[in-house]
This record gives C-alpha cells, sequence and structure tokens, in this order.
C-alpha cells in the first residue's frame, strides 16, 4: 500500500531548478518521519538521476512512491538511451560536456553513486528508446 | 571542531549564519566537483570549495552539509547567500587558497573525509 506518491518531470538542459524535485522529496520524507540517514541516501541518489535527466536525458521524470516498507524512485525518460550500460556504470567514466564541468558535475560519479547508496538498483536502456532505472530503500534499517 | 574556531583559523567572513557558529563539525572536504561531494560525504562535514553557484548549495542541502568555506576570496551572490539561509547553513569566505585552507584546519585537528567503502 502506498502511503505517498509523486510524479516529477524534469526537463533536459533546466539546470535553473535542477534540485527541486529532490529538495520536495527530502523535505516530504522528513514530514513523514523516515530515517535521516535513509533520507541523505534517497536525496542524493534523487539528485544524482534529476542531473542525468537534466544532462543526458531527452527529458523524463521522477516517480516518487513510499510504502509501508520503502521508498521507491522510478525514473523513466524519452531517450537517447544508453550505448553501454557497463561502461557508463564505471566511476569516472563521463559523457557530460565541458559546461556540466564547469558547474561541477560530470566527474562520472553519478550511476555508480546511484547505486551505492540504494538498496536495490536495476537499470535498463533502449538507444533511440530511453532509459527506466528503479531504485529502493528500505525503511527497516538495513545497514 | 565547532565552526568558530575555523572561521578564526582562516581569519574568514561570515557571509550567513553567525547564529550558528556553536555548531559542531566532525570532518572536512575539499573539492569544486560537487558530483564528488555526493559520493563521499556521509557525515557532518564542512565543505571547502572554490566553486561558486547555486548547485553547491543544492548539493549541500542533499547530503545535509552545515558549513560551506568558500576559498581564494570568492562570495557568493545574494540570491545564493539566500539559499543558504533558507537551508539553515553557515557560510564563510576566505582568503586562503584551497590547498592552504585544508593544510590550516588538517594541522589544527580537523580530518578529513576518508576513502569510501567500495
Amino acid at each position: 500500500m502506498s502511503l505517498y506518491s509523486e510524479a516529477f518531470s524534469v526537463e533536459k538542459g533546466d539546470f535553473v531548478t535542477a534540485g527541486e524535485a529532490s529538495a520536495k522529496i527530502k523535505r516530504t520524507l522528513k514530514k513523514l518521519g523516515v530515517n535521516s540517514s535513509v533520507i541523505r541516501r534517497v536525496a542524493v541518489s534523487s539528485y544524482e538521476v534529476e542531473l542525468n535527466l537534466i544532462i543526458h536525458s531527452l527529458g523524463g521524470q521522477i516517480d516518487f512512491t513510499v510504502t509501508q516498507d520503502d521508498v521507491m524512485l522510478r525514473v523513466t525518460d524519452r531517450g537517447p538511451g544508453i550505448p553501454d550500460i557497463e561502461l557508463a556504470m564505471r566511476e569516472g567514466w563521463s559523457t557530460a560536456p565541458e559546461e556540466v564541468r564547469v558547474m561541477g558535475f560530470g566527474a562520472g560519479m553519478g550511476l555508480p553513486n546511484m547505486k551505492r547508496n540504494a538498496d536495490e538498483f536495476s537499470i535498463q536502456s533502449e538507444v533511440g528508446k530511453g532509459t527506466e532505472i528503479v531504485m529502493k530503500f528500505a525503511l527497516a534499517p538495513v545497514r | 571542531m565547532v565552526i568558530r574556531e575555523i572561521a578564526r583559523l582562516l581569519e574568514a567572513e561570515v557571509l550567513v549564519g553567525a547564529d550558528k557558529l556553536d555548531q559542531e563539525v566532525d570532518m572536512a572536504f575539499s573539492s569544486d566537483m560537487m558530483s564528488d561531494v555526493l559520493a563521499y560525504v556521509t557525515g557532518s562535514t564542512v565543505l571547502l570549495t572554490g566553486l561558486v553557484n547555486e548547485h553547491v548549495i543544492r548539493t549541500a542541502e542533499m547530503v545535509d552539509l552545515e558549513c560551506i568555506v568558500f576559498v581564494r576570496g570568492k562570495k557568493p551572490t545574494s540570491d545564493i547567500i539566500e539559499m543558504a539561509e533558507e537551508n539553515g547553513m553557515v557560510l564563510l569566505c576566505t582568503d586562503h587558497t584551497l590547498y592552504c585552507t585544508s593544510g590550516i584546519l588538517y594541522s589544527n585537528g580537523l580530518t578529513g573525509v576518508g576513502r569510501r567503502r567500495k
């Protein structure tokens, strides 16, 4: 049963509002009384994926759901898709353009950092179609 | 180390959060790369950075950073300061470089964020 759910659309290149969805997610979890270390892991992962949508995707959305047992972020975009997921998952690998690096991002830590912070992480991608990432964070202390 | 001591050692200007200088931080992390801040910071940490934009504050918000020191005399604009204030952060500004800022704090007993678990 879902206690809370909300969908955030994130547009390509929208650096001005970058982080707003994640800030909202963080505030919601605080209001729900979720453990602060879980909140931090969700917030970091959400912010990473939000930035990825802005930097790399053609636009997409973050579906945020809280149940009795976990927090889920289901992220889908409208393309362009990742040709080599294994390479994209490697720390330090980045295809971010120079203007993104100047802002302090594009160190090639995003996907691995999401995987490290989430209790469950899955990624599927098809070139020309899009990418789907699902992350789950257990509410019971599992770490 | 309390933030007041950090400010004193760095001869730093307090840009916002003067009422929170008695808060304590356990360690420091130096980086101009916010991606690395997201990947490394996990505890009560002060961020030392030469990067000045709104993404620094947003990143700090996500990892619950209480204090940011802008090095090399860089000063954020008023809307960035306002954003930090809304998030209850302390912003400091020092003329020291990133290396020297880190060295001063480290030699006075403030440890750094260690190597990350794999």
